[in-house]
């Protein structure tokens, strides 16, 4: 294993990427913040900008408007990186499948950009925060 | 010159300031932590974070003017080597030349036009904006810190040597203005390292990190260094200047180090026991308060020094 990405398990910098959640996913990853899981134990910070992470966490359906800005800040994202997609909508629509503003589930817009992105998925409607921390540590171990 | 201790100090002067940068950086995040009720990151985390940022891709904008964007952080970073170079050897060696001082206020000042340089270089909105405030910012410590640095000159009777101020026989902190100067100056300090309350140049839930926006890959890992060696260079700066300096031999050390860890814990839980202000709010904060605080503080050095007074 080289040690950029040794390097890189050990300070996985995210990234926010809201594309038409309902906020609760957002709830959820804030949590993971707080004293009763503190995720920077293992190095995992919130960054505000796509420059500066090593992951996105996207959330939501993506809707018509964000499907180009979703596009836009994977490529801003400094490589290699890696795409975690939040919740139920994010990984298959959800309940919005048959909405009109709907573009597509996001790994598929992803992939319009990269199609060898690395992308992992954590369902739940919302994912638990210890749901995430381990679709994290899961991802991060196949590297 | 040549004696091997010498050529030890040069070589070892450079790798240990940066050691003990990311040590002091880890102290930061760690205590942060503890005083939110959160266990904090490893001992080796900064060390990732560099190693981590280093193996990244640069990414540069196409705005951006390619050449002063890649050289800022490193003219941030070389200043700040070079200002704790100084203190290492006035600690090691009490060695100094006449008027360092002077030189120890510009070097301060690099770090700063080195970010404002590159944020105003990387062609983005936010971090012009955080250019912006950076510039206010500057103009509003800068001085109020050279007040505090003339009580202490005052109070020596005018000597510019930073080793002869260190090694003052009353240390300039045991005195009503010399306190009030070090008060103002901490103030400076954490403005200078960017830290809450003074953190709206970087700002990260409004600017998205403002200044170091567009930064990536090893250039953002040249200015996270620059920041973990400013932990080192600025604390030892006050401690040198205000609280009797790094004493000649192992006891004098132990005092020193006490106190700059003392300093770094101060200059911690400022950061985590107050919300940012506004830039208007800094500037007021800077030129009303500190401003008056520093003239009643140069009034009463002058008076203490005249009829050989020294706690005043």
């Amino acid at each position: 294993m080289s040690w950029k990405i040794s390097a890189l398990k050990k300070s996985p910098w995210v990234f926010h990427v809201n594309t038409g959640a309902c906020n609760n996913c957002d709830i959820e990853i804030v949590n993971l913040l707080t004293p009763k899981f503190d995720v920077e134990r293992f190095g995992i910070k919130l960054v505000g900008s796509p420059r500066h992470a090593d992951a996105l966490l996207v959330t939501g359906v993506v809707t018509q408007q964000a499907a180009p800005r979703l596009q836009e800040v994977y490529r801003q994202t400094a490589k290699p990186c890696v795409v975690f997609v939040i919740g139920a909508c994010a990984c298959d629509k959800g309940i919005f499948t048959t909405g009109y503003h709907v573009v597509g589930p996001v790994d598929k817009i992803i992939k319009e950009v990269d199609p060898n992105a690395i992308i992992a998925y954590v369902p739940g409607c919302p994912p638990k925060p210890e749901a995430i921390i381990s679709g994290v540590v899961k991802a991060l171990s196949t590297l | 010159m040549d004696t091997p201790l010498n050529i030890l100090f040069w070589i070892a002067v450079i790798p240990v300031t940066i050691a003990l940068g990311l040590c002091a950086t880890w102290i930061v995040r760690k205590v942060s932590a503890l005083v939110q009720w959160r266990v904090g990151p490893p001992l080796l985390q900064p060390c990732y974070d560099v190693m981590k940022l280093l193996g990244k891709e640069i990414l540069i904008p196409e705005q951006a003017h390619q050449g002063v964007f890649t050289a800022a952080p490193v003219i941030g970073f070389a200043s700040v080597l070079l200002l704790s170079i100084m203190f290492w050897r006035i600690g090691v060696t009490q060695k100094a030349f006449a008027g360092d001082i002077i030189v120890a206020i510009y070097l301060m000042v690099l770090p700063s036009l080195a970010l404002i340089m590159g944020g105003s270089a990387s062609g983005s909105p936010h971090a012009s904006l955080g250019t912006s405030r950076e510039m206010k910012l500057v103009m509003a410590y800068e001085l109020p810190l050279i007040l505090a640095f003339i009580v202490v000159i005052i109070k020596s009777g005018g000597v510019l040597q930073l080793s002869r101020i260190a090694g003052l026989e009353h240390a300039p902190v045991l005195s009503i203005s010399g306190a009030l100067a070090f008060l103002v100056s901490l103030m400076c300090i954490q403005a200078k390292l960017g830290y809450i309350p003074f953190d709206m140049a970087e700002a990260e839930t409004e600017l998205a990190s403002g200044i170091l926006m567009e930064y990536s890959g090893a250039l953002l890992a040249v200015w996270k260094l620059m920041q973990a060696t400013m932990l080192v260079a600025l604390p030892m700066f006050l401690v040198t200047v205000f609280l009797g300096g790094f004493g000649p031999n192992l006891n004098g050390w132990l005092i020193g180090l006490g106190m700059y860890v003392l300093v770094l814990v101060l200059i911690i839980l400022i950061k985590n026991t107050n919300p940012r202000v506004r830039i208007d709010q800094a500037m007021k904060f800077f030129w009303v308060y500190c401003f008056l605080i520093l003239a009643i503080a140069v009034s009463l050095a002058i008076i203490g020094n005249t009829f050989k007074i020294y706690w005043l």
